[in-house]
């Protein structure tokens, strides 16, 4: 009998080119989605070396991370941000590359355009120069972030060269509380296994947990597997996959749907597979998380009280939170709801999907947002922003005092024009909680989409639990 | 990639130690569209004054060295960052060849795969080669990569490592594309029965 394969191991083979003897391979590349950050000097390159693009047609390229999330006719203020967004435009018409212009519907962030398209399939390969490529895990493709060198070799070859990672299985089981979403799943797992606990590997999240999770909250678990340090996560497809991907503008059609499906069902890891790692949480201990510190894997229940440095053993990790806390302007010991935030942010390619939108808005309802505090909510791209205004989302937030924005990055990354002070503090729906990602001296609490909310209402971070029925 | 050549060319002495690569570029130069034009920011905060005017002590700055081909280093240049901006600016400067001790990992690789030579020798022979780099106008050293030899101003020759697949990249000028290009006829077969077992693959053409 064959021996079980996982996941993972079923879709590297299905796609080595070839492989040397130190077991390097040659993986061939389904999907290439191109920003305007990673991809200038990949093009440059290209032109220089007088290579062609060997897939334009597996290829897609939107502007996100520069683009100003207000009116956008006009146009971008930073002349840099300017330059990089109009050099990817110049580049994709030289190039031929298919592309969702700024004042395009489908425009948005790279990772959430992809799956809203139908452009991420199970068992597909998809990179991106970005490091949430590990989005597109959640459809059982195997999605990674790369650097501009291989951006550039994608681009020539549609290949990329690489050594098999480890096999690392994550499973949740359990019914989670009220309250507990897709982000806090995944905040408590990397809490538990630390930002390296994944070095090495791809994880594969398993468990009724997570299968329970619609898909948007499937993408919000696989997308911050990066901040575990796996190279990706991925989450094995099933009805819920298919049912999210049928009819999609690029969903296969007809008699190809047929065929692709027979082969989709055939990715999920066999019974008996063996996995490098196994890590298993209880979803009914997850109550709502929240991050305290500069680093994601400080994450802990919005019950709980920030840690002291001599809470913990090890003298650098002592020296580590006594860093964390002076930066972020805690003191050890206080309750983490007492924590005061002036600004929240709801969006990014974590939760700036329709579904997370949705949870803000059912917390707002008929609420007011704080005094003082200034709340964005930031779609994650044109059609998100269309399909939440059809129900009449925007009204909501709105009238609770948030800000309603056009598709982008926004304050995710201090790259465009949202940004924090130096010192102002967010409970925001992001990825990364690194010093000044936001902004530099910006501080920053992850949460998700409806326990910030529920901080922007009480103008602290809160348990959103109270305000649900 | 341009193939790695033997040259004679001027050696700098810069025997400061951890050279991180915010030193070699800072990071307010990184917001840019090009490999190309990094030269001129290389080294940026050490090799001028805030209002732009060179710092006259500055070794690169010094009438002798400002077209320099090599550099002896100290311990572990190159740390810090992944980023590729670092060896892309040594390289549009002009630099072909780094000689130290050690350098940090991902600088040695990212450095190699854009047509440097980095050169690990021990100690006290690269204190000779730092003393024959501050012989000003006389600091050339002429770089050998096929016979992996270093001649010094005196004539004497040095004889180094490396590793043989990165000595056949450089001498072939072949980048990583390079070299997956020799392995075109697989990748278009991979295609061609790819295109039979998985017909339902999305074209991004637009829809
Ligand atoms: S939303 Fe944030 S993490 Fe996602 S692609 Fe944009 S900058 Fe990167």
């Amino acid at each position: 009998m064959a021996t079980p394969r996982t996941l993972f191991d079923k879709i590297w083979a299905d796609h080595v080119v070839r492989t040397e003897e130190d077991g390097t391979a040659l993986i061939y590349i389904d999907l290439h989605l191109a920003h305007e950050v990673t991809s200038p000097q990949a093009f440059a390159g290209l032109r220089e070396t007088g290579r062609k693009l060997r897939r334009p047609d597996r290829t897609i390229a939107v502007a996100d991370h520069n683009i100003p999330t207000t009116d956008r006719s006009k146009g971008i203020e930073d002349p840099e941000s300017r330059l990089q967004v109009e050099t990817l435009e110049k580049n994709v018409k030289e190039f031929g590359v298919p592309y969702y212009a700024v004042d395009d519907i489908r425009q948005g962030i790279v990772h959430i355009i992809g799956p809203e398209q139908g452009l991420t399939q199970p068992g597909m390969t998809v990179v991106c120069g970005d490091s949430h490529t590990s989005t597109h895990g959640a459809f059982g493709a195997l999605a990674f972030g790369i650097g501009t060198s291989e951006v550039e070799h994608v681009f020539a070859t549609q290949t990329i060269v690489q050594k098999p990672a480890k096999n690392m299985r994550v499973t949740v089981n359990g019914v989670p509380p009220k309250g507990t979403t897709g982000k806090d799943l995944v905040l408590a797992i990397i809490g538990q296994i630390g930002t390296a606990g994944g070095t090495g590997h791809v994880i594969e999240f398993a468990g009724d947990a997570i299968k329970n999770l619609s898909m948007e909250g499937r993408m919000t678990v696989c997308n911050m597997s990066i901040e575990a340090g796996a190279r990706a996560g991925m989450i094995a497809p099933d009805e819920r996959t298919f049912e999210y991907l049928k009819g999609r503008p690029h969903s296969p059609k007809g008699g190809a749907w047929e065929q692709a499906v027979a082969y989709w069902k055939t990715l999920p890891s066999d019974e008996g597979a063996v996995y490098d790692t196994e890590v298993t949480l209880d979803a009914a201990e997850i109550v709502p998380y929240v991050t305290w510190g500069t680093s994601p894997q400080d994450a802990l229940p919005i019950t709980a009280t920030v840690p002291r440095p001599e809470d913990f053993e090890d003298e650098g990790r002592q020296n580590g939170v006594a860093r964390s806390l002076e930066y972020m302007g805690l003191e050890g010991g206080m309750d983490i709801q007492d924590i005061k935030v002036d600004t929240v942010f709801i969006g990014s390619c974590t939760n700036g999907r329709l579904e997370d939108i949705r949870a803000a808005a059912e917390v707002a309802k008929g609420r007011k947002v704080a005094d003082g505090i200034r709340a964005l909510v930031v779609p994650g791209s044109g059609l998100v922003k269309e399909a939440a205004e059809a129900e009449g989302l925007d009204v909501i937030l709105r009238e609770a005092g948030f800000e309603w924005r056009e598709p982008g990055c926004s304050m995710c990354l201090a790259m465009n024009a949202d940004k924090l002070a130096p010192g102002e503090r967010s409970a925001s729906t992001s990825n990364r909680n690194f010093e000044g990602r936001q902004g530099p001296g910006g501080r920053t609490h992850l949460v998700s989409p409806a326990m910030a909310a529920a901080a922007a209402i009480k103008g602290h971070l809160a348990d959103v639990r109270e305000f649900l029925s | 990639m341009e193939k790695f050549e033997t040259f004679t060319g001027v050696a700098a002495p810069m025997p400061a130690q951890n050279i991180d690569t915010d030193k070699v570029i800072p990071a307010r130069f990184l917001k840019t569209i090009q490999r190309k034009g990094l030269g001129k920011n290389l080294f940026n905060d050490m090799r001028y004054n805030t209002d732009g005017t060179e710092k006259e002590d500055f070794i690169l700055n010094q009438p002798a060295y400002r077209n320099s081909e090599v550099l002896v280093v100290g311990d572990n240049f190159g740390c810090g960052s992944s980023r590729e901006h670092a060896p892309w600016a040594l390289s549009d400067f002009g630099v072909k060849c780094l000689i130290g001790t050690d350098f940090a990992d991902i600088f040695f690789n990212n450095s190699s795969k854009n047509g440097m030579l980095l050169i690990k020798l021990p100690q006290d022979i690269v204190d000779e080669l730092m003393d024959d780099a501050k012989l000003g106008a006389n600091a050339r050293l002429t770089v050998d990569l096929e016979n992996q030899t270093i001649t010094r101003p005196n004539g004497e020759v040095v004889k180094f490592d490396v590793d043989p697949f990165k000595k056949h990249c450089l001498l072939n000028g072949l980048d990583d594309i390079g070299l997956t290009m020799t392995n075109k006829k697989d990748i278009d077969g991979f295609e061609g029965k790819d295109d039979m077992a998985r017909p339902w693959m999305p074209s991004t053409a637009n829809k």
